[in-house]
């Protein structure tokens, strides 16, 4: 599903410039539930930004579901997005003026589907994630955990092949926690990948392989007793 | 243009951020209206203007005498001056091509009656051309014709009000009027734009006055109007010809403008055209400055609103929004904004002017102040199109922004 060889990314800081990936590689396939660990400024973000689609890298080669990408524009990046990825970010990034139902309808709209059927859509994965009831609430009226679902639900409506998620539980307690991990086990075993970031041993112990990450380079990649479980 | 979706997100968008929408709105509104107020008052003036000089002919000129002032070749000041028609020969001969109209004019006050009705009029007397320079609306009846000067026929053509004070209802046509004990056949009854004291006005044939009243060639003034194939300028000289012309032939010194002067109305043309040209060159600029002042509006507010906005965009294109349909809402948004707006600021605009009507006429010299209606269009045309580009650019830049750098933007 993603693979990655041979990585680089530097950020340009004025004249000089940071190497921040230092040529990585990683094979993820098809309904693999993957965690990146590391510490702070180690590329994590980097990394799952790039396989997202939502930033380039300077070298190496990366396949997503098997097509190369390279000297994408942003209009076929967006097309890429919204067919195969779905975005779970730590601040959820929802928008402020649209209901929890409109928030998750919405990428549909980008892919062309009519109003009805869109909120017909998106009022089953809101139900799916537990806040049927709060589909006319606006964000700023939900609880982080509740934001964060609809988010989720949000990242899940189109289908994707892989959800990435940036630390989805890193502003979260720890009940909330759980019941978002559930939800991202529960999808991972629908078939979809799932790729998080987190900090947390226990959030990465929930994973089936666990990716560590030292100064853009990985150390260790590793199946967990989860993956070993089944 | 026409995804009702679009639309939707488009409403949605302004609906909840009523504030930002409110403040774009406002400046072209206010733009529009200024703009409307301006061209608005400024026609008004125009108007007035143009008013002033409606009643005669455009292209009119008077030859005038009075005394003089100024002794010249051994000849006293103070002697009274008095045309003849041998001066209307002269210039009607000498000046042909550069005339387009010409007649003769004396002024009398008589006692006219009808029946037991009886009043004092102004009466002119006048040759054919009269009608055209005075600009007379003949509705029933004719006017003067040659015949009338030839045979120095004892007819009479009467104003409007004339007819009314002395016969009511009743038919006028073909009657006879008592014109200080002589008869004379009413042959036709006009009306005027000049105002009533226009409409209260006799006209008799030059020929007949000059015969019945003092039996000479005396007339009180020459009334032509110009060629209009002349422009102004060559107007202009030509009444200067002729005042010189006139001045000798009579014996008159050559500066001495209250013996005999030539009013022309191309000089007083000239004078407001060129009072109207500079009156709509400054509208110009201070139109087109409001207008660009509305458009540097629109476009800082279009790019504080697209700055603001950044990490939605940010948001949906992670979500699969193309760039163009960001851009594209955006754009729509700001048309449409501005397009209301403007349409409010003109509607204001048109208002205040309905209610200022012609109260400011006597005071300020405006006259129904009106906005022609592709003067506005067109302004807002300018505005909708400078909010399109005002929300083009800067959205496009941050439709092209990474989704990465847009994310993370606050
Ligand atoms: N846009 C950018 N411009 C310049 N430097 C950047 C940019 N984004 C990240 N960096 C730098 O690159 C390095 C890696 O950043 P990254 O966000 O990938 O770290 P991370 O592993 O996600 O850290 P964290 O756990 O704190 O989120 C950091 O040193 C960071 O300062
Ligand atoms: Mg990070």
């Amino acid at each position: 599903m993603i693979k990655i060889e041979n990585l680089h990314k530097s950020y340009p800081i004025g004249k000089d410039s940071l190497h921040v990936l230092k040529g990585l590689d990683l094979h993820i396939k098809e309904g693999e539930f993957v965690s990146i660990m590391g510490s702070s400024g180690s590329g994590k973000s980097t990394l799952l930004n790039i396989v997202g689609l939502l930033d380039t890298h300077d070298e190496g080669k990366y396949y997503l579901n098997g097509q190369l990408i390279k000297d994408l524009n942003e209009k076929k990046a967006a097309i890429l997005r919204n067919k195969f990825l779905g975005f779970v970010f730590q601040s959820f990034n929802l928008i402020s003026y649209k209901t929890a139902l409109e928030n998750v309808a919405l990428p549909l709209y980008y892919k062309g589907m009519g109003r009805k059927e869109r909120l017909k859509i998106a009022l089953e994965y809101l139900e799916k994630v537990g806040l049927k009831d709060w589909a006319e609430h606006l964000p700023n009226e939900l609880s982080g955990g509740q934001k964060q679902r609809v988010a989720i639900a949000r990242a899940l409506v189109t289908k994707p092949k892989v959800v990435l998620a940036d630390e989805p539980t890193g502003a979260l307690d720890s009940t909330t926690t759980d019941s978002v991990m559930d939800l991202l086990k529960e999808i991972n075993d629908e078939g979809m990948t799932v790729f998080v970031i987190t900090h947390e041993e226990e959030v990465a112990a929930q994973t089936k392989r666990i990716v560590r990450l030292r100064d853009g380079v990985i150390i260790s990649d590793k199946l967990t007793q989860q993956a070993k479980a089944v | 243009m026409f995804d009702l979706d679009r639309w939707r997100e488009i409403f949605q968008s302004i609906n909840k951020n009523k504030l930002r929408s409110a403040l774009s709105g406002f400046t072209v509104a206010f733009a529009i209206l200024l703009f409307t107020l301006l061209f608005g008052i400024v026609s008004g003036l125009s108007n007035t203007f143009k008013d002033a000089f409606v009643d005669d002919a455009q292209n009119s000129m008077f030859v005038r005498v009075w005394r003089t002032t100024k002794p010249f070749k051994g000849l006293q000041k103070g002697r009274a001056i008095q045309l003849t028609n041998e001066e209307y020969n002269y210039v009607t001969d000498e000046y042909g091509k550069k005339i387009q109209f010409k007649t003769a004019r004396i002024y009398k006050n008589f006692n006219i009656k009808y029946r037991n009705k009886a009043n004092n009029y102004n009466v002119r007397a006048v040759h054919p051309d009269h009608q055209y320079l005075e600009k007379t609306k003949v509705y029933e009846g004719r006017y003067l014709i040659g015949r009338d000067l030839k045979e120095k026929a004892k007819v009479i053509v009467i104003g409007r009000l004339i007819k009314e004070d002395l016969f009511g209802e009743r038919p006028a046509l073909g009657k006879r009027l008592n014109v200080n004990g002589i008869s004379y056949k009413i042959v036709g009854i006009y009306s005027d734009d000049g105002g009533d004291n226009e409409e209260r006005i006799a006209y008799i044939p030059v020929t007949t006055a000059q015969m019945i009243y003092g039996n000479n060639d005396h007339i009180s003034q020459i009334f032509l109007g110009y060629n209009p194939n002349l422009n102004l300028d060559q107007a202009v000289a030509f009444g200067n010809q002729l005042e010189r012309d006139l001045r000798k032939k009579l014996d008159i010194h050559p500066d001495d403008q209250s013996a005999l002067s030539v009013r022309n109305m191309a000089e007083a043309n000239k004078n407001v055209g060129q009072f109207m040209g500079i009156l709509y060159a400054i509208v110009i600029l201070v139109g087109s400055g409001t207008l660009i002042a509305g458009i540097i509006g629109i476009s800082n507010i279009m790019i504080f609103i697209i700055k603001e906005r950044t990490k939605e965009f940010g948001i949906r294109k992670a979500l699969g929004a193309k760039p163009s349909s960001i851009v594209a809402m955006v754009v729509q948004e700001s048309i449409l904004i501005t397009t209301i707006a403007g349409y409010l600021g003109l509607s204001l605009g048109t208002y205040i002017l309905s209610l200022i009507g012609d109260s400011l006429e006597d005071d300020y010299f405006i006259k129904d102040p009106s906005v022609s209606p592709t003067i506005v269009v067109g302004a807002t045309i300018v505005l909708i199109i400078a909010g399109l580009i005002a929300g083009y650019l800067p959205a496009k830049k941050a439709a092209n922004i990474k989704p990465i750098v847009a994310l993370s933007a606050d």
